[in-house]
């Protein structure tokens, strides 16, 4: 029978319940190839449950540096019965079924060419420990020590992460190697190992991390200096605003009074959060809130606030699939239209695109410059897949000569020196912002009235048709002062080489990088372009304008993204062909190359 | 639309101790209907400023949306002032205080703001003990939008249109004390020897202080069969007490009969002194306070004064263990943990 074979270049899925404790076997195993200097790009798919329904973790090791999801599972560890069935179809031809064979497998579940690799992972635990739950939790470690002998994993790094895992539980780590081999001895004693898909040490990695997106998104707002920060917990957002409160208890602690530096409130729902937001903002504080798809439905109305009355705003969105609860633990980028144009009546948003964790870093960071800056609703629209899975990045860097920008605050003294009447609305330097003034300021200049009825330049109320339009024309100078100041976005060559382009975004990123190497392959090349902000400069005009098609990627039904290009910059439509994924999972190379395959072949048909 | 006063003052004006004039703590000339109980609200929201020598700027006025919410355009002008959306006020106060606990708050809603469509806010405003003075107009009627009942509106009152209100009334102080507020107190806009030296208690207090003021609303609900009019205010009224306000450091003035007067001392140094007018009456017992706001409900009695207060709760920044200084005040140096510690982050994840 065919096996599969591959040198640092394979997929493994491991098919668990969730709750039982595979998660930290599985990260165990991903971060121990990823020591060896191989990158790894490792994928949670889970429920929306806690306890009791399947979950799988998939891994996949690649010399080349490809970080998108692959198709083809060549290795699957099993240990989830519910999902046996749909696990053994999922395995290549070829590819290896890791399961436990403490129980003997159905016959029905056998399937010609595939190589079925038994191990009696509770059989072993049950003869080793007598603690049920311990037998439990290390049976997880027994298929981590049988994929260490299989893969060639190098033991000293696994038992190496098992000792730091269990740091300050010493009482655990003896338990863990015992497992770990038994797992390797039964292996080594029932089958030929290694197989022909392992792994080798490399040096690959550089001093790149593997960390989550959501973790470096508030590790971003704390180097930002967000000092409130207001939140509804929701799936995959929740992790985001713990991280910041947990490196906040660590970092932000006054070294004089023990107090802390930062206040994090949870609010009873996504509207107080954001209101906080507003509120903390508009008295100068730097402030945040996390969200998902249904918190920015709740939002919306704050955000025209903030728009129309000009208060700096840090949103991010970690989206899910949509509409509705939609898949709560499953990645789209689906909420692109609803954030772009928040709210009712005429409103724009800036929003950011990262699409690494160092990036989740910098636009966190960046966001509250923006928004500061421009005085309106900065939204960083990361997703489930960035936010919540670990994910190679280069490390996370602060400059120390770096400045918070706060944007136009008058402070005390300017308002003292000033002569003129203090208007809050007044566009005094031509680039529609104006200048701000912080409550308790001064104690006879600067206060005004905010608020989201119309307004004249010093915040009174107007229902003059002539101040009104002037009042929402100057927001439209504002949004071109935006274009020059957002993120740009990043070309992957110096000249055009071709007359099609592929567009991408975010998490779209690495799979279409990794498309446009297939597709060279096959004798077509792409220019490609990564937009990573919105409003959209320039260059992204240019680009779409120099080829005759453009393939916009992305991960929604509807494709928002070639929406907002078409309508922000009155594009042909028939120029930008639509790519797109939206069942749940993070987007494919093979996906990406083979619809814009076929998409090549139809045009030369023509 | 808002009219701006002339800034014009006689020179002999009398002024507070850091010498103010009253006319300092107006605003812009009122647009709401005349003879609105808003409007003595805002009167008195000026003269207790004014008395305790508050200096403007030291003070964020914050709203929702409504006839009440336009309020503070019309006091405080040199105040920041924040018109924010219906019924989400406590939450952008919530921000508000968090960034600056040095500035005092005041919070002016209505009974469709705090009632209806900001109820959540309202109630978990109180839970957290959020530092600030909540006024909330109660005029048991929606007036921007012509006079339909409110969730406040008494079961049987007759709006102006002849409807009789069916749903069940929400009690707002009865609502506070069952979330845990610190400071109840219930009032009228026609009374303003009461609702004074409420006024200045509540800005004197360490934590959520509500004061639901019944504030009938002359063009709508003002009718006879209606239980927010003047008149049925005026007629069924019950005070717990009537009260003055002792500044810090004052003489105390009132004089009461010895065993019915309790002094309370706030935070700030001043004093309420009350003189009960029930022998029975507790300022700091939460459980009968609900009670006897449950029993005037049963009646159809209009009990004011301070209903119940407890100093000793800790606020929303005590309760997170904030730093002092404000949170807006910080500077960049107390926020970055620096470029050498994030390296050290870094080596946690590989």
């Amino acid at each position: 029978m065919h096996k599969l074979s591959g040198l640092n270049d394979f997929v493994v899925r491991f098919a668990n319940v969730n709750g039982t404790g595979s998660a930290s076997a599985n990260t165990m195993f991903a971060k121990a190839i990823f020591r060896m200097g191989i990158p790894v790009s490792p994928k949670n798919i889970f429920p929306s449950n806690i306890q009791g329904l399947p979950t799988w973790y998939e891994v996949r090791v690649n010399d080349r540096g490809y970080l998108g999801r692959r198709d083809g599972i060549d290795v699957m560890v099993s240990v989830n019965p519910q999902s046996m069935k749909k696990d053994i179809a999922a395995v290549k031809a070829g590819g290896y079924f890791l399961y436990d064979n403490t129980k003997a497998l159905p016959n029905e579940l056998h399937r010609d060419g595939i190589h079925y690799l038994g191990v009696p992972m509770m059989g072993l635990c049950m003869e080793q420990f007598t603690d049920p739950r311990q037998r439990q939790l290390l049976k997880n470690m027994v298929y981590v020590g049988a994929l260490t002998a299989l893969l060639d994993i190098e033991v000293e790094v696994i038992q190496q992460i098992i000792r730091e895992q269990f740091k300050g539980k010493e009482k655990l780590v003896n338990p863990n190697f015992e497992a770990l081999q038994l797992g390797m001895q039964y292996v080594q004693e029932h089958f030929e190992y290694p197989l022909d898909l392992k792994v080798e040490r490399r040096d690959l990695v550089g001093d790149r991390i593997l960390i989550d997106g959501n973790t470096a998104s508030g590790l971003g707002a704390l180097y930002a200096g967000a000092t409130v920060a207001a939140w509804y917990p929701i799936t995959p957002s929740t992790s985001l605003v713990q991280a910041f409160e947990k490196y906040a208890n660590k970092l932000r602690i006054d070294p004089v009074s023990g107090k802390k530096n930062f206040a994090v409130v949870q609010m009873e729902d996504e509207l107080a959060a954001i209101g906080v937001v507003l509120g903390a903002s508009w008295n100068g504080a730097r402030a945040f809130t996390a969200t998902s798809g249904p918190g920015i439905s709740l939002m919306g109305e704050f955000l025209g606030l903030a728009y129309f009355a000009e208060i700096p705003t840090v949103l991010i969105d970690v989206q899910r699939g949509g509409p509705s609860t939609g898949m709560p633990t499953r990645t789209q980028q689906s909420d692109i239209l609803a954030a772009a144009y928040a709210s009712h009546g005429d409103t724009r948003h800036v929003l950011l695109f990262p699409s690494t964790p160092k990036e989740c870093f910098d636009f966190t960071a960046d966001a509250f410059d923006l928004a500061e800056r421009l005085q309106t609703p900065v939204l960083m629209m990361t997703d489930l897949e960035l936010g919540m899975n670990d994910t190679m990045s280069e490390p996370l860097t602060w400059d120390e000569n770096r400045q918070y920008d706060r944007g136009k605050v008058l402070s005390e003294s300017a308002l003292e020196e000033m002569t003129t009447r203090f208007g809050r609305y007044k566009d005094v330097d031509g680039d529609g912002i104006p200048y701000r003034t912080i409550p308790g300021a001064h104690p006879t200049k600067g206060a005004y009235f905010t608020r989201g009825t119309s307004h004249d330049e010093y915040a009174g109320y107007t229902e003059d048709a002539t101040v009104y339009q002037a009042s929402v024309e100057r927001l439209l100078l504002k949004w071109e002062t935006a274009k020059s100041i957002v993120p740009a976005p990043e070309q992957y060559q110096t000249s055009y080489q071709s007359n099609l382009g592929i567009l991408f975004f975010g998490t779209t990123t690495q799979p279409a990088l990794e498309a446009i190497d297939l597709l060279r392959e096959e004798g077509i090349e792409l220019d490609a372009m990564r937009v990573k902000a919105f409003p959209f400069t320039e260059s992204v005009r240019h680009f779409l304008e120099n080829h005759d098609q453009v393939f916009v990627v992305e991960q929604n039904r509807d494709a928002q993204f070639r929406s907002l290009l078409v309508n922000e910059l009155e594009i042909n439509p028939k120029q930008l062909t639509k790519i797109l994924n939206y069942d749940g999972f993070p987007i494919t190379a093979d996906f990406i190359s083979t619809s814009i395959l076929e998409r090549v072949h139809a045009l030369k048909a023509v | 639309m808002s009219f701006i006063r002339p800034t014009f003052r006689h020179p002999d004006l009398p002024t507070n101790k850091i010498g103010y004039s009253r006319q300092d703590y107006e605003g812009a000339l009122s647009t709401l209907c005349a003879g609105c109980g808003h409007d003595s609200v805002s009167g008195a929201i000026i003269q207790a400023c004014f008395d305790m020598a508050i200096e403007p700027h030291r003070v964020a006025k914050l709203s929702g949306i409504g006839c009440s919410s336009k309020t503070p355009a019309y006091f405080l002008n040199n105040s920041h002032g924040f018109n924010s959306v219906h019924g989400r006020m406590p939450s952008v106060a919530t921000g508000a205080n968090l960034a600056n606990r040095d500035l005092m708050y005041l919070g002016i809603s209505g009974d469709g703001d705090s009632a209806s469509i900001g109820m959540g806010q309202f109630v978990h405003a109180i839970r957290r003990n959020l530092n600030i003075t909540y006024i909330l107009m109660n005029n048991g009627c929606y007036g921007l939008t012509k006079g339909q009942d409110s969730a406040t509106a008494d079961v049987g009152s007759v709006n102006k249109s002849g409807h009789a209100n069916q749903f069940s009334a929400i009690d707002m102080a009865g609502l506070a004390l069952e979330m845990g507020a610190t400071f109840v107190a219930r009032s009228f806009s026609g009374d303003k020897h009461q609702l004074i030296p409420l006024i200045k208690a509540a800005m004197s207090h360490p934590g959520f202080a509500l004061i639901d003021v019944v504030s009938p609303c002359v063009t709508f609900n003002n009718n006879p069969g209606s239980t927010k009019s003047y008149d049925y205010t005026r007629d069924h009224i019950e005070t717990t007490a009537a009260m003055d306000y002792v500044p810090y450091q004052s003489e105390i003035t009132a004089a009461y009969d010895e065993g019915n007067s309790v002094d309370v001392a706030l935070h700030d140094g001043s004093f309420i002194q009350l003189h009960k007018l029930s022998p029975n009456w507790n300022p700091f017992d939460r459980h009968l306070a609900m009670n006897r706001v449950f029993e005037a409900k049963v009646k159809g009695e209009v009990l004011t004064g301070l209903i119940f207060i407890d100093q000793n709760h800790p606020d929303l920044h005590a309760m997170l263990d904030t730093v002092a200084t404000p949170l807006n005040q910080l500077e960049q140096r107390n926020l970055v943990p620096g470029a050498g510690v994030l390296e050290g982050i870094n080596a946690g994840w590989r």
